[in-house]
């Protein structure tokens, strides 16, 4: 139907149509796509009558600026009076008690939110096969996973169900299922976004993200997504600037890096590493220098990303134990099987397995030798990274090793195969950094390959101007 | 056991005082700090650990905790960072409690005690830091389930832990009493262990006089009053000594104190395995408290009880007794000092405070900052004694109740009214007098055979004849002179 | 590193998860297996490093102490699987054995 918001938005003025309309095209386009398992709950009354109530304000010129916009919020994202589950067992029932501050400014603008969509279960995944509710799957190819954890989200946006999706993204979970899938996914700044409403991963890494078929959708959310709020005590209190008026193609001469290695290596598909060169190409006819840079440690990114997120996630979900929400365990007798049977019926495998590897990273004798040790390498990490960064305007990679794998192809068995998937991904999150996936082709089975490009803390503005540059031929 | 075997021993005991905080709102969220409300209504998503919420800290609770850090000397850490201590509890939503353990807010410092039998000690503090409370569990008979109350969970607490300088038990009693006392002056704790707002664990161990290692400590926990924390001591000090004697050796162990029968029970829980994984709090920032900051809290602070003590003892000259009893409380004590500046004669000050307006407070059950009379109306009861003009029988037990019913006036006009001004005009005084030896004639006598002590009795006679407005030392004079005569 | 089935059991225990004798060892397995391969940041001098430990450019954001409405009553309770008018109910706590 519209693929930009400014399509939409003229359309509306222009009376060509109705937001109801609109509604009602997604929810034929969710009925049709049911197969992919992308909704967990679609919110179609709702949607309805909110367009009856939008259209009415549009007539009388009092509409919101996101009027006409419908999203969809992944199973992660706190929405007042609507069900949550993590796609996870142990929410079962479990009813929002508030709306997230970051989508509640959008619900003021008029947006409309048409469901609640799949996910990896506490956002623990490269695939979304670790759903309470099943795998997702790839709407470019339904035999193939969509991406994680974000991959309900990626498929709402990708099949055209939705216009937008809030995903959040810890290590690569927005940006990730946005290469599998062939749109954009965007993580900002580490809290430039706040996360209250935001189920809690990994406290220092997590953040809200975007996704969406182009760049103009992304930087008109980010206006309303990012800034302070009284309740996150971490959030930027810089202020936010106006992304969507900021995306005038680059004019200057840019310096951007390539990280040699990543382009070097087998580990990653040949058709992903020659659409990223046909992207450097075109970057230096348009005048723009690209250089190739050295970052050794990028391996290392990811067993430090492990070793911190599950410490981190071991504690965060230690609230999930059938005492005031949730599941609670039929089989419980007294608090201790209240505890050990709620949560490990509760909880999915991949879950019980990172909680495992977080209680140990943190437990006493440990403690030094593995989370103390992992706190360092981020640091020299981050200071790398800084350094790299200083002397360019953006880094880019491919966002991943390979497209869309088969779903079905890691299991318990090569779990740390599946981890490598996010290798790419995790630095940015270590690090804090804004970094974003755009779709720049397709390999020869036509699945999606995605750039992830990368810029210095609070660098939006640019770096979606740059993105927006880059997705043109 | 035998008195001489206990003296073989020396105790060590630290302890760690937890004190509510008396902000309006909670440690990490908005809801009301409050006591006694119903079940599970001050209560927030955030306090209810709902998914996706996050800690916000109180401003006031820092401040409190660094006003308490300054009262005891202690040095305030500059980078402050939480940490989260992990545990499963029904009464601890998250499941992990947000304290401070790598950077307490205060480290160091002291507090000087003196005991009921007069020995002083300096008690010196390792650490204090911040901390949330946990809800309440209520485990009822006939009840096969345990209720969960969540109003208390998140209230700030600070946490004040010792060094283990106590020696007897006494010394604990005077320890809580001043912790009580500061965090009084400073407004900051209501300090009552018995609703809670002040508790003791003890962690006590025995040693023979002379040894240099410090023998294997318990913990004794559930001791909520003053008194029963000294009882406690002294009960696990004795159990500890027997075992020893009798060549055991003292469990590592957790006790509850059962106040009832005055013993200590062993609490088996899985102590030992229980590793709390302390890691620093990422979703809150760190604190950095300034030269500048410091600077600000110092100058809210009030004046202190033992500054005060100094001060009541040194430039006033009051006893020990009058000093302590007048900085038992910092409202007294504020009183006394708005009286000190208008009079000099601060015994007679410190005499009415401690006298006849601590009594009628008490009986009213009242609070100082509702006396009707003003510190300045005390200087006028105080210099119509001085002068002369009203005993100061007459002008506590008669003028000062009417005075306090009659606030609006002053002192010297309502005594006037009330006819209490004494008369020292002896031509008033010598036709009492003269009454008087008339109607005890034979007392006279004995009297003047020797028998001095009937010169009471004639006084008596005189000032009830007098009506009260005799003036007693003219009176005394006159008598004498009279019966010599 | 090799951790054995004692520590699983210990840190199960710490994590209030319950493995029947299949899934512990499964759980022993891949754990290992992660551990072993987190091994490679022993590669990395980390001497004189300071640890990361916030991510936030942010310092000193408190609240006011100022009370809010808290969450009605009923709300509080909603979610609750077991509970009556006033209190959470949970499985009595063995203290003593």
């Amino acid at each position: 139907m519209y693929s930009s918001y400014q399509e939409i938005r003229k359309a509306l003025q222009k009376k060509e149509v109705r937001v109801k309309e609109i509604v009602e095209y997604y929810l034929r386009k969710i009925e049709e796509t049911k197969h992919l398992n992308a909704y967990l709950e679609v919110y179609a009354e709702e949607a309805l009558s909110r367009a009856d109530e939008i259209d009415k304000k549009l007539q009388a010129g009092k509409a919101g600026n996101l009027a006409g916009m419908v999203i969809t919020h992944k199973d992660v994202i706190c929405y007042e009076n609507h069900r949550l589950q993590a796609s996870s067992k142990i929410l079962d029932g479990f009813v929002a008690q508030f709306t997230a501050p970051s989508l509640q400014r959008m619900l003021d603008a008029d947006v409309i939110v048409i469901g609640r969509v799949n996910c990896d279960e506490f956002a623990m995944g490269g695939s979304n096969e670790n759903s309470a509710f099943g795998v997702v799957r790839n709407n470019i190819d339904p035999t193939r996973v969509p991406g994680g954890s974000s991959g309900g989200s990626a498929v709402s946006v990708s099949a055209d169900t939705c216009l937008i999706s809030l995903g959040s993204d810890t290590g690569g979970s927005v940006r990730q299922p946005a290469a599998f899938t062939g749109i954009v996914g965007f993580k900002p700044t580490y809290s430039r976004i706040s996360r209250y409403g935001l189920i809690a991963y990994a406290s220092s890494f997590d953040t809200i993200g975007v996704l969406a078929k182009n760049v103009e959708d992304t930087a008109l959310v980010m206006e309303y997504l990012a800034g302070k709020d009284e309740y996150d005590a971490t959030v930027s209190q810089k202020p936010v600037p106006p992304y969507s008026q900021l995306l005038e193609i680059p004019t200057h001469q840019l310096k951007i890096g390539y990280i040699k290695e990543v382009l070097e290596t087998e580990a990653v598909q040949k058709e992903i590493k020659e659409a990223v060169w046909r992207k450097i190409e075109q970057f230096r006819a348009d005048g723009h220098e690209v250089i190739p840079v050295d970052f050794p440690l990028y391996e290392y990114a990811l067993p430090t990303y492990y070793i911190l997120t599950t410490a981190e996630a071991s504690t965060n979900l230690s609230r999930y134990d059938g005492v005031r929400y949730g599941y609670r365990s039929p089989n419980a007798v007294d608090v201790e099987t209240l505890y050990k049977r709620t949560r490990s019926e509760g909880f999915g495998p991949e879950v019980k397995r990172r909680i495992m590897l977080g209680t140990f990273v943190l437990s006493a004798s440990y403690y030094d030798a593995y989370f103390t040790k992992a706190q360092k390498v981020r640091r020299i990490i981050r200071d790398e990274m800084l350094k790299l960064l200083n002397n360019l305007d953006f880094l880019i990679t491919p966002t991943t090793p390979t497209t869309a794998f088969e779903i079905g192809k890691y299991n318990e068995e090569n779990v740390l195969e599946l981890y490598y998937a996010d290798i790419l991904t995790v630095t940015p999150s270590l690090c804090g950094l804004p970094a974003i996936s755009i779709p720049i082709g397709l390999d020869e089975k036509n699945l999606p390959i995605g750039l992830q490009v990368t810029a210095k803390y609070f660098e939006e503005a640019s770096l979606l101007a740059f993105a927006k540059y880059a997705m043109q031929n | 056991m035998d008195k001489s075997v206990i003296e073989k021993y020396e105790l060590v005991v630290g302890l760690e005082v937890h004190a509510q905080m008396l902000t309006k709102s909670k440690a990490f969220s908005s809801e009301a700090n409050e006591y006694g409300a119903l079940p599970n209504t001050n209560v927030s998503v955030i306090t209810l650990a709902h998914p996706g919420t996050l800690p916000k800290a109180n401003r006031k609770a820092v401040e409190y905790a660094v006003k308490m850090g300054l009262a005891c000397n202690c040095s305030i850490t500059e980078y402050n960072i939480y940490d989260r201590k992990n545990y499963f509890y029904p009464d601890l939503p998250k499941g992990y409690q947000i304290t401070q353990d790598k950077t307490p807010i205060c480290r160091g410092g002291y507090i000087d005690i003196k005991t009921k039998s007069g020995r002083r000690s300096r008690i010196r503090l390792n650490r204090i830091h911040m901390e949330e409370d946990a809800g309440k569990s209520l485990h009822l008979e006939g009840e096969t389930e345990t209720l969960v109350d969540l109003n208390r969970a998140g209230v700030p607490l600070i946490e004040i832990v010792t060094e283990p300088d106590i020696r007897y038990p006494e010394e604990a009693y005077a320890f809580l009493t001043e912790i009580r006392r500061l965090v009084r002056y400073l407004e900051i704790c209501d300090g009552n262990m018995e609703e809670g707002s002040l508790r003791c664990d003890a962690n006590i161990s025995v040693r023979l006089k002379g040894s240099k290692e410090l023998g294997r400590k318990v913990e004794v926990k559930n001791m909520n009053s003053i008194t029963n924390v000294q009882r406690a001591i002294e009960r696990e000090m004795l159990r500890q000594i027997e075992i020893i004697e009798k060549g055991g050796t003292i469990a590592s162990e957790t006790r509850m104190y059962d106040a009832v029968n005055n013993q200590t029970y062993s609490l088996r829980t899985k102590e030992a395995l229980n590793d709390y994984r302390y890691f620093p709090e990422p979703d809150l920032p760190p604190i950095i408290i300034t030269e500048e900051y410091l600077r600000e809290v110092r100058a809210m602070m009030p004046p202190l009880p033992n500054e005060l003590f100094i001060k009541f003892t040194s430039e006033f000259g009051l006893p020990e007794y009058d000093a302590g009893v007048l900085t038992d409380k910092k409202e007294i004590a504020l009183y006394f000092l708005e009286i000190c500046k208008l009079t000099q004669n601060y015994k007679a000050a410190s005499n009415w405070v401690m006298g006849p307006i601590k009594s009628y407070l008490n009986e009213l059950t009242m609070e100082i900052k509702e006396f009707p009379l003003k510190p300045s109306q005390i200087v006028e009861l105080i210099e119509l004694v001085e002068q002369g003009k009203i005993s100061f029988a007459i002008c506590s037990q008669r003028l000062f109740p009417a005075f306090i019913e009659n606030p609006n006036t002053t002192a010297l006009a309502l005594a006037e009214k009330m006819n209490l001004i004494q008369v020292s005009d002896t031509s008033f005084i010598k036709p009492i007098i003269e009454e008087v030896l008339a109607n005890w004639a034979e007392k006279v006598e004995a009297y003047k055979k020797g028998n001095k002590n009937l010169l009471g009795l004639f006084m008596g006679e005189v000032m009830k004849k007098g009506k009260g407005k005799v003036d007693p030392k003219v009176a005394t004079k006159l008598i004498q002179e009279m019966l010599d005569a | 590193m090799n951790i054995d089935k004692n520590t699983i059991e210990k840190i199960a225990h710490l994590s209030r998860l319950y493995f029947n004798e299949a899934d512990e060892e499964k759980m022993l397995k891949s754990l290992n297996e992660i551990l072993e391969w987190v091994q490679m940041l022993n590669k990395i001098d980390t001497t004189n490093v300071l640890p990361l430990t916030h991510m936030s450019h942010e310092v000193n954001v408190l609240r006011e102490d100022v009370v809010e409405e808290p969450l009605p009553h009923e709300k509080a309770l909603f979610n609750a699987p077991r509970k009556d008018s006033n209190y959470f109910r949970v499985p009595k706590v063995i203290e003593n054995e």
